[in-house]
């Protein structure tokens, strides 16, 4: 049964002495109903306290971190819901990718250097892959180990552990000891698996490819007090994963089922790039926390950094583009201007609609923090003043000769206001959906 | 350990609807292809029927698009202006199990084709392949009521999905599509309530359900994906919910929307992180895709072939798990 914020507030200390990292109790109890805080960070719980919430005051699936020696650790899990729309899905799954111990040294680090260096813009943010998965398939346990200082020396990234070799295991953990590595179990669970895990404090993928078993093994794991824990429910059928994911998600969320309260993963591997990435696209949508490839492809990475932003985008929350002047083709000082708001839907439309016009252009894109053109405008976000205060602090006069200014024509009731706020210019009413652009800008003069 | 499988009892079932038609139904298609039926989420076999594994179509046109890539001019570069010819290279050479004819060419800036020329071109594609016909049109109202109306009357009794109508045009097609026997696409734009709104118009006018798709519209990869994803899973889950007005199948654009972005067409040297432009344009539209069927699409409309094939074959892989061993009980 889950408490109320105030049922588990009375079992608090009330103290409010801030050691959990919230102000007082009853945040943190209130955190706790929500499932957003757990009870091991109050370092004064009591053992009633403890034992009461024990189980309710667990998020249904948990965070699990992998890295963080100086760098900001990736943080999976503790999802909330099964669909997005539901309320966001939190934390990004990480994409990981895979390095093997046979390869050639020089070849290793140049790798190892491409895939630190490899970053993309997009929407304002900085899209990169977050982890190397280590495949220990050399004879050599020193070439384990100098692939692990080699990542080391040249990358803060988080890392995946899939090494059979014990022996190679081990020393490759000492020299992670403060990295939170993750250990990848191909085969069965086992009793020296669960002492590494305690010992190094990392976490564990487990692998089964039934249901049954990955319980089997995720409770064993628990009753060991080993709760770091990944999912890995193996299948070469997607539809298969997804089924399997959907089932895991559902378990933890709605039944509380608690050995299948993790994050989830896949490995993806295959000849077939095109493949690979249809697979990779159905997981990302439907639950795994961390897709290790097999392959460095940009083009990819891309594909998929743009598919995880999306999906993993608070629905409530608009995504914005930077406020600016854009130019679309390659207008001149001579070149028309619209302007619209920073909303990323509507950037993009009207971007693209002048684009498809054929003529270049310079698009003014004001702060609206996020909103669309009419709720911007009802919220006073996206008037006359404003506008006109955007436009002179971008210095758009200075840069270009046009005096005409295109606005949205769902907003034609403000251009005698931009008139007044931006003297010298002329307003010209555009028209109200984006599609109509391209034959608005062959029928009306606009410089 | 005794392991509970947790199953959504739902009490809607998407509508079946059926596409083309043979000669013995009055058309000359060689088979028809049916789509809809299911009664749980797409994929989940384990908690309801899946009768209908969801279908490519690919897009010829009467108009070489504004922005089409050069990547897939290399595929399709000697037969684009060739709609009959290019119709049958889809079918034959790439698999295609539906083709929608694109009548762009009709809109009064893009061409100003006539609804009789519009007319031949459907004409000849229905001649030159015998799979089921989508035509595609646009927005402009005024020409595009009387394209379609034209389309409909010469491929009469084909069952073609008139693909589309919305809030504001929806009378004239309809009623065209009910008089030659059509099917027919709903189109709005994102939004749950209006496409509720649109289902509720078409019904009123006693348009039989059976004959109706929802286009949702397709934001691609990048550029609105997530709102089109979302509004699919909240259409699915109403319609599964018991909402029959939102019960049916649904109609997705990944490849006339992936092939207009400029992650389809800009060359690596501009932008060396995007990666290799060729893997680019047909991933843009196979991630774009995947992620649609996983929301609920049921027909999809593709153009890179690479994407075709690849799910495709992704969706018979899935759609296999029907018959033969599964670790987890499904019905059928």
């Amino acid at each position: 049964m889950a408490l109320s914020g105030l049922e588990i507030f009375k079992l608090l200390p009330k103290t409010n002495c801030g050691d959990c990292g919230v102000p007082t109790c009853m945040a943190f109890a209130m955190k706790l109903a929500q499932k957003k805080a757990e009870l091991s960070e109050c370092p004064h719980a009591s053992e009633e306290a403890k034992a009461t919430l024990g189980a309710s005051s667990e998020p249904p699936i948990r965070l699990v971190k992998i890295g963080g020696d100086g760098a900001r650790p990736l943080e999976i899990g503790n999802e909330t819901v099964m669909f997005r729309h539901e309320k966001t899905f939190f934390h990004k799954p990480g994409i990981a990718i895979q390095l093997r111990t046979s390869e050639d040294e020089k070849e290793l680090l140049s790798n190892i250097k491409e895939i630190e260096n490899f970053k993309v813009m997009r929407v304002g943010e900085e899209l990169k892959t977050d982890l190397f998965f280590i495949s220990h398939d050399s004879e050599k346990m020193e070439d384990f180990l100098k692939l692990i200082k080699l990542i080391k020396q040249n990358s803060s990234k988080g890392i995946i552990l899939d090494c059979q070799d014990e022996e190679a295991l081990k020393g490759g953990l000492e020299l992670l000891k403060l990295d939170r590595a993750a250990i990848f179990l191909r085969k069965e669970l086992r009793d020296q698996d669960l002492d590494l895990a305690r010992s190094f404090n990392t976490s564990l993928i487990l692998t089964a490819s039934s249901l049954e078993e990955l319980a089997r093994q995720a409770e064993k794991a628990r009753q060991a007090k080993v709760n770091d824990l990944i999912l890995n429910l193996e299948s070469q059928n997607c539809g298969l994963k997804l089924q399997g994911n959907t089932i895991l998600r559902r378990s933890a969320l709605k039944k509380n089922f608690k050995p299948f309260g993790y994050p989830l993963f896949s490995f993806i591997q295959g000849q077939n790039e095109f493949e690979v990435l249809a697979k990779a696209s159905v997981f990302l949508c439907k639950y795994d926390s961390v897709i290790a490839l097999a392959q460095f492809d940009k083009a990819m990475l891309y594909t998929l950094f743009t598919l995880r932003q999306n999906i993993y985008t608070d629905p409530q929350k608009p995504i914005q583009v930077d406020p600016k002047l854009y130019p679309i083709g390659e207008p001149t000082p001579e070149s028309p201007v619209f302007v619209t708001t920073n909303f990323s839907l509507t950037y993009f439309i009207v971007s693209g609609e002048i684009e498809n016009s054929g003529i270049s252009a310079h698009l003014v894109v004001t702060d609206t923090e996020g909103q669309s053109v009419c709720t911007a405008w009802a919220a006073g976000k996206f008037v006359g003043e404003k506008i006109a205060k955007f436009i002179k602090d971008i210095q758009l006069e200075q840069e270009i000769k046009t005096r005409k200014i295109v606005i949205p024509g769902f907003v034609a009731q403000l251009s005698g206001d931009l008139e007044e706020h931006l003297p010298g210019w002329k307003v010209i009413v555009g028209p109200q959906e984006a599609s109509d652009i391209p034959s608005f800008v062959k029928n009306v003069k606009l410089t | 350990m005794s392991l509970e499988i947790p199953k959504e009892a739902n009490i809607g079932k998407i509508q079946k609807v059926t596409l083309g038609a043979t000669s013995e139904q009055g058309g000359t298609r060689s088979q028809t292809i049916t789509i809809g039926g299911s009664t749980a989420l797409p994929f989940l076999f384990f908690e309801g029927q899946h009768p209908h594994r969801p279908v490519i179509a690919m897009e010829v046109f009467d108009k070489i698009p504004g922005k089409y890539p050069e990547t897939l001019m290399d595929y399709f570069g000697t037969v684009i202006d060739k709609p009959g010819e290019m119709a049958k290279k889809c079918v034959e050479q790439y698999g295609a199990e539906m083709i929608s004819v694109r009548l762009e060419g009709t809109h009064p800036e893009k061409g100003n084709k006539s609804a009789d020329e519009a007319a031949r071109i459907v004409k000849q594609v229905l001649e030159s392949v015998s799979v089921p016909l989508i035509i595609t049109g646009h927005s402009y109202f005024e020409k595009i009521n009387a394209v379609m109306k034209k389309v409909c009357e010469v491929a009469e009794g084909e069952n073609c999905l008139i693909n589309y109508v919305e809030k504001d045009n929806y009378k004239t097609i309809a009623a065209a599509c009910i008089a030659y026997q059509h099917t027919l696409v709903a189109q709005t734009p994102i939004d749950v309530n209006l496409a509720k709104q649109l289902n509720i118009l078409l019904s009123d006018m006693n348009f039989p359900p059976e004959k109706i798709v929802m286009d949702p519209l397709t934001g691609t990869l990048g550029y609105g994906l997530e709102y089109t994803y979302s509004i699919m899973e909240r259409i699915r889950n109403d319609g599964l919910a018991g909402d029959k007005m939102l019960a049916f199948p649904m109609l997705v654009n990944p490849g006339y929307e992936s092939s207009r972005v400029k992650e389809a067409r800009v060359p690596e040297q501009e932008y060396p992180e995007w990666g290799k432009k060729e893997l680019r344009c047909a991933y843009w539209e196979i991630s774009t895709a995947m992620s649609l069927v996983v929301a609920g699409a049921e027909l999809l409309i593709m153009h890179h072939p690479k994407a075709v094939e690849t799910v495709k074959k992704k969706l018979v892989e899935m759609f296999d798990l029907r018959k033969g061993e599964s670790p987890w009980p499904y019905r059928d």
